[in-house]
């Protein structure tokens, strides 16, 4: 049954429920809820309240504005979709999509949990892991690229050539910032790292398994500074404040996406929380352990210890520890949001000149720096 | 000429940023955190809690008409319509007839529209009104389904403005 | 005749020449110092009563030979007299000196403008002067503040209907007698004067008579306050919101100029405008108030085919194919005298191209009067005539259509001049309100009022002057030198002009009377032309 005409059916039949379960069941509802959340957030940190009205339709029920997002969706909908006259119409239709694709197409390589039911809860257990993540998210450019031109208006087309030297000037610090990564793991597959990660120690809390080690604890000192070049550089990668020249309200109206109205915006709009919800994911995928969630257990045997909630366990406990460390995963993932929305109404946006700056000067030399101090600590420390 | 400004020197603390964002971070979390336990409070709940009752004597709210004890104040005089910034008010003037009990005032409006969706709350139509006939009052939540709506009529205005007494005596057949 | 004698004269510290025979008043005026004033209007006597233009006067000192004395510049010293003269009731002389702003005339002036508002009404909010009333003017230029006066107004009639088209309002008077002098001196019906004494002093009509010359809304005019006003325009606007447009009235063949005033598209009073070659400053009652037919409601505006409405297009192209389902000299036009030139010229232009020979205007003929009502009620008579349009072909026309010879009929401006238009094959009519013509119209075209369009015409005296436009035509209406244009468009094809301005331009060229001239080049009191 399972191999029918040759092809895995069982595999193709996880792989659908777990890609549908995913986009549908998980982000976008926690795209939306980011919306929510920022508004929300904003809100109390300018001393407002935000959006707290919107609850059930024709009752006085408000649930502190849960129902906005529901309720935006379905303005977007309603919307009139406008394509102006001076536009090209075919790119300017496929730009939407194109920034929308690859935020989506990333998080199928990523393992948000550990077992359910016996499938491992990563869409595409791919031995290129992080590579296919490189490669899909430079994608994202090109839906902003093409807004920006086929709109045929000066603030889009700025915005979005802004925007193609940001994400390519910070490519490059993304990319090198978590080669120590793999220059300790030896492995680009992001199950295998997050399994390391379960048994000895997440990279920035290396407290059980072989974690704590001298190598383990110098070790720590690239890996932060992997992490926090890797975290700012997904900043300006999501362009999300203080990176967000390419939409730079001030000055650009609001950037590539300017002429876009309708489900049209709502897509860039979407691709914009779906690309945050990706970086967060890898951003706990590679340094904060993934799905894991130590647990300090003590027991006779073994004394005092971290005990590894597994999914693959049989039965009941395996379900539910399936469940917990998904469930783990996102969690993080929301903290990293909050974290993302928490600096963007702190920090002011940076001029056009000191974020080619950051990026080329700073950011690229101390993650090539990086690479041979991890480089020496593993030679000397092997 | 050309002005440079001078740039502050910068320490090395100051120039590694982080620090600074950091400090801003917590800033921010101090007014998120003092927003949630309820300790800060800046925001009426419009439209359970209202201004009304904190409302200065002098607020500029919808302009309305006023009547006098047995008729109403406004001779038509136009000033306002004149005076108006966004050109909100239309009068049509009208001879008050003679048998009128208050034929000496001669003149009065037959008409009178302000176009609140124009009506910019200035009060200059009530500061040069020689009859003390339009006064600004406290409304100023004026809503309607249509322009047409939002077009008061003399009617509307005088049910807004009701009645005031005495003030102005001038058309009084013994003064 | 010679250049009158020149007199020096002293206004204000500053030696000045005036001709002969100038008014005191007049002088400081032209020096620069206007003296305020109710009485005194230059067309009309000056009684000097109401002590507004007082100011401090002086003449030569003699010295024992009967010479003036001079002073150290050479100029007479001057012997003021000490108390305040009227400046409205004397000529300049040689070495008088005047002072308009001294203390003495400055405080007379406030003692006047005192005395006169003891008894005023504050009526102001609902006087229809407000805004051009004297009184206003200089109570703020001369008056004080407030009012000492803590007694009884005294109480006049007021809402007086003192004649059929003019309301009095005795309390705001300030007896200055202009109007009684304005009816004896203009018209010469010498209707009002004053009755009672003292403050209860007040302007009545004669007993058993009114005013009701057809001069009486001059009196409106002159009237510095709010005391004469005029019924029709009463309560209608407050003069401020008025657009002035200056033009002149169509009513008759004299044309006096005058001044519209619209406001919103809407005509709200006519008043003269001085032009002394044409009307001096009055106008008669008709004219003035012969303008309340453009806002009619029996206006037509739009365009119609056989009485059901219509496109401009369509009419136009029906219009001009009735023009030529017959041979042209079964075809006439019969135009207006109250046509502009511009509108005649096409006309004639209209008639050659389509060779029709029968043409000619109705001729308006009543009872005029010696003063500015011209018996000819057409204002353009002479222009129809010199533009050839009138050729007195009208009782050829009038034969013709009766009897069933002429089958085609365009009717410009006009009713049906009492031709019975029952054997016409088809009516063309152009024009604003309903009549004969427009019901049997075939096409129907609406056309612009005398104050909802531009053009020039010819007055009695060969006088050419200017129309403006004040208001836009009503509705589809649309300038009547459009309309012929496209008809001649419509028929010939060739092609049309765009502008009024061109129009002119190729009838100033075509025609010797008017070579040289163009719209602009009339200016607003008009170009006296040489007619022969």
């Amino acid at each position: 049954m399972n191999d029918f005409l040759g092809i895995d059916w069982f595999f193709l039949a996880t792989s659908l429920a777990k890609t549908l379960g995913i986009i549908f069941l998980v982000v976008l509802p926690m795209v939306s809820y980011t919306v929510y959340a920022e508004r929300r957030i904003s809100a109390l940190i300018q001393d407002r309240l935000g959006p707290n009205r919107t609850g059930i339709p024709f009752t006085n029920i408000h649930m502190e504005g849960l129902g906005q997002p529901i309720a935006d969706a379905v303005k977007f909908l309603l919307k009139e979709d406008l394509t102006p006259a001076h536009v090209n119409t075919f790119y300017f239709w496929l730009a939407p999509c194109l920034a929308m694709a690859p935020s989506l197409l990333t998080l199928s390589v990523i393992p948000f949990g550990s077992w359910l039911f016996g499938v491992p809860m990563v869409i595409a257990n791919v031995n290129i892991g992080i590579l296919f993540v490189f490669a899909i998210a430079s994608l994202s450019v090109y839906g902003i690229v093409l807004a920006g031109w086929s709109s045929n208006s000066k603030y889009s087309f700025l915005g979005g050539v802004r925007s193609t030297s940001q994400m390519i000037s910070y490519e490059l610090s993304l990319g090198l910032s978590v080669i120590p990564l793999f220059l300790l793991l030896g492995k680009l597959n992001l199950v295998d790292i997050v399994d390391y990660q379960a048994r000895n120690g997440w990279l920035l809390l290396p407290l059980w398994g072989e974690g704590l080690t001298l190598r383990r604890w110098l070790l720590l000192i690239p890996l932060l500074i992997s992490f926090v070049v890797f975290t700012i550089s997904i900043f300006a990668e999501t362009n999300r404040l203080p990176f967000d020249l390419p939409e730079a309200e001030t000055e650009l109206v609001a950037g590539y996406h300017t002429e876009y109205s309708s489900m049209k915006f709502a897509l860039f709009f979407l691709g914009e929380y779906a690309a945050m919800i990706t970086g967060s994911s890898l951003i706990v995928t590679l340094f904060l352990g993934g799905w894991h969630l130590p647990i300090p257990w003590w027991s006779s045997g073994a004394g005092f210890h971290f005990a590894l909630v597994d999914g693959a366990a049989p039965g009941i406990p395996g379900i539910l520890g399936g469940l917990f460390n998904i469930a783990t995963f996102f969690g993080k993932v929301a903290v990293l949001l909050a974290f993302f929305i928490w600096v963007r109404w702190t920090l002011p946006r940076f001029r056009y000149d000191q974020l080619m700056r950051l990026g080329w000067i700073f950011f690229f030399e101390i993650a090539l720096v990086n690479i041979f101090l991890t480089a020496g600590i593993l030679f000397y420390l092997p | 000429m050309a002005y440079t400004v001078p740039r502050p020197k910068l320490t090395f603390r100051e120039k590694l940023y982080l620090p600074a964002v950091a400090a801003g971070l917590a800033i921010t979390i101090k007014h998120l955190k003092n927003m949630l336990l309820g300790r800060t409070k800046v925001v009426m709940q419009y439209p359970e809690e209202k201004w009304d009752s904190h409302m200065p004597p002098h607020y500029r709210g919808a302009p309305t008409l006023v009547r006098d004890d047995d008729r109403e104040r406004c001779v038509a005089c136009q000033l306002c319509e004149f005076i108006c910034p966004p050109r909100a008010i239309k009068i049509t003037p009208g001879e008050i007839p003679s048998a009128s009990k208050s034929e000496k005032v001669e003149k009065f409006p037959l008409e009178f529209d302000i176009d609140m969706i124009r009506c910019i709350y200035c009060g200059l139509c009530e500061e040069v009104c020689p009859e003390q006939a339009i006064f600004l009052r406290k409304d100023y939540a004026i809503t309607g389904l249509s322009r047409a709506e939002m077009v008061h009529n003399k009617k509307k205005l005088y049910e807004l403005g009701g009645t005031m007494h005495g003030l102005v005596n001038k058309w009084n057949e013994k003064k | 005749m010679s250049a009158p004698q020149m007199l020096n004269v002293q206004i204000n510290g500053e030696w000045k020449q005036f001709p002969k025979g100038t008014r005191v008043i007049e002088a400081c005026a032209q020096a620069g110092s206007y003296i305020p004033r109710y009485c005194y209007h230059p067309k009309l006597t000056s009684p000097g009563n109401c002590r507004m233009c007082l100011i401090e006067m002086g003449m030569p000192k003699m010295g024992p030979d009967r010479k003036p004395e001079l002073g150290p510049d050479g100029r007479p010293v001057i012997n003021w007299i000490p108390r305040p003269q009227i400046s409205c009731a004397q000529d300049v002389a040689e070495g008088m000196g005047i002072r308009t702003d001294s203390p003495m005339a400055q405080e007379c002036r406030r003692g006047v403008m005192e005395f006169l508002l003891i008894n005023h009404p504050l009526d102001c909010p609902i006087c229809d002067q407000a805004g051009e009333c004297k009184l206003q003017e200089f109570s703020v230029e001369y008056g004080n503040g407030g009012s000492r006066f803590l007694e009884h107004k005294v109480k006049k009639p007021k809402k007086v209907a003192v004649g059929p088209r003019v309301t009095l309002d005795a309390e705001r008077c300030v007896l200055c007698s202009r109007c009684i002098r304005f009816m004896k001196e203009v018209p010469q019906d010498d209707v009002l004067g004053f009755v009672d004494r003292g403050s209860y002093s007040t302007i009545a009509a004669h007993p058993n008579r009114q005013l009701d010359s057809n001069y009486s809304l001059n009196t409106v005019d002159i009237c510095p306050v709010g005391a004469l006003t005029s019924t029709d325009f009463r309560f209608k606007m407050r003069v401020w919101f008025l657009k002035e447009t200056k033009s002149f009235c169509t009513s008759c063949a004299t044309g006096c100029n005058t001044v519209i005033g619209s406001r919103q598209e809407v005509v709200y009073r006519q008043t003269p405008r001085e032009n002394n070659e044409v009307n001096s400053v009055w106008m008669c009652d008709y004219g003035r108030l012969n303008f309340h037919y453009l806002h009619s409601e029996r206006r037509l505006s739009r365009p119609a085919v056989k009485g059901e409405a219509a496109a401009w297009p369509a009419a136009i192209a029906k219009a001009a194919a009735e023009l030529r389902s017959v041979p042209a000299n079964e075809v006439a036009i019969i135009a207006s005298g109250s046509m502009t030139n511009e509108e005649l010229w096409l006309t004639k232009k209209l008639a050659s191209v389509l060779n029709i020979t029968l043409h000619d205007i109705v001729p308006h003929i009543e009872k005029g009067d010696d003063l500015l009502l011209s018996a000819d009620r057409n204002p353009n008579t002479a222009g129809a005539k010199l533009l050839g349009v009138s050729s007195s072909k009208l009782a050829e026309i009038a034969q013709g259509v009766e009897s069933g010879r002429i089958r085609v009929l365009l009717v410009l401006g006009e009713d049906a001049a009492g031709i019975s238009l029952a054997k016409l094959k088809s009516l063309v009519t152009v024009g604003l309100l309903p009549s004969a013509a427009t019901e049997k119209a075939s096409v129907f075209l609406p056309s612009a009022g005398f104050a909802e369009k531009r053009g020039s015409m010819i007055n009695v005296k060969g006088r050419l002057q200017r129309l403006n436009q004040a208001i836009q035509p009503p509705g589809e209406a649309r300038d009547d030198w459009e309309i012929l244009r496209d008809l001649i468009q419509a028929v010939s094809g060739a092609n049309g002009v765009y502008a009024i301005e061109e129009v002119f331009r190729q009838m100033a060229e075509a025609t010797p009377a008017l070579a040289g001239l163009s719209l602009s080049k009339i200016g607003d009191l008009g170009v006296q032309l040489k007619l022969e």
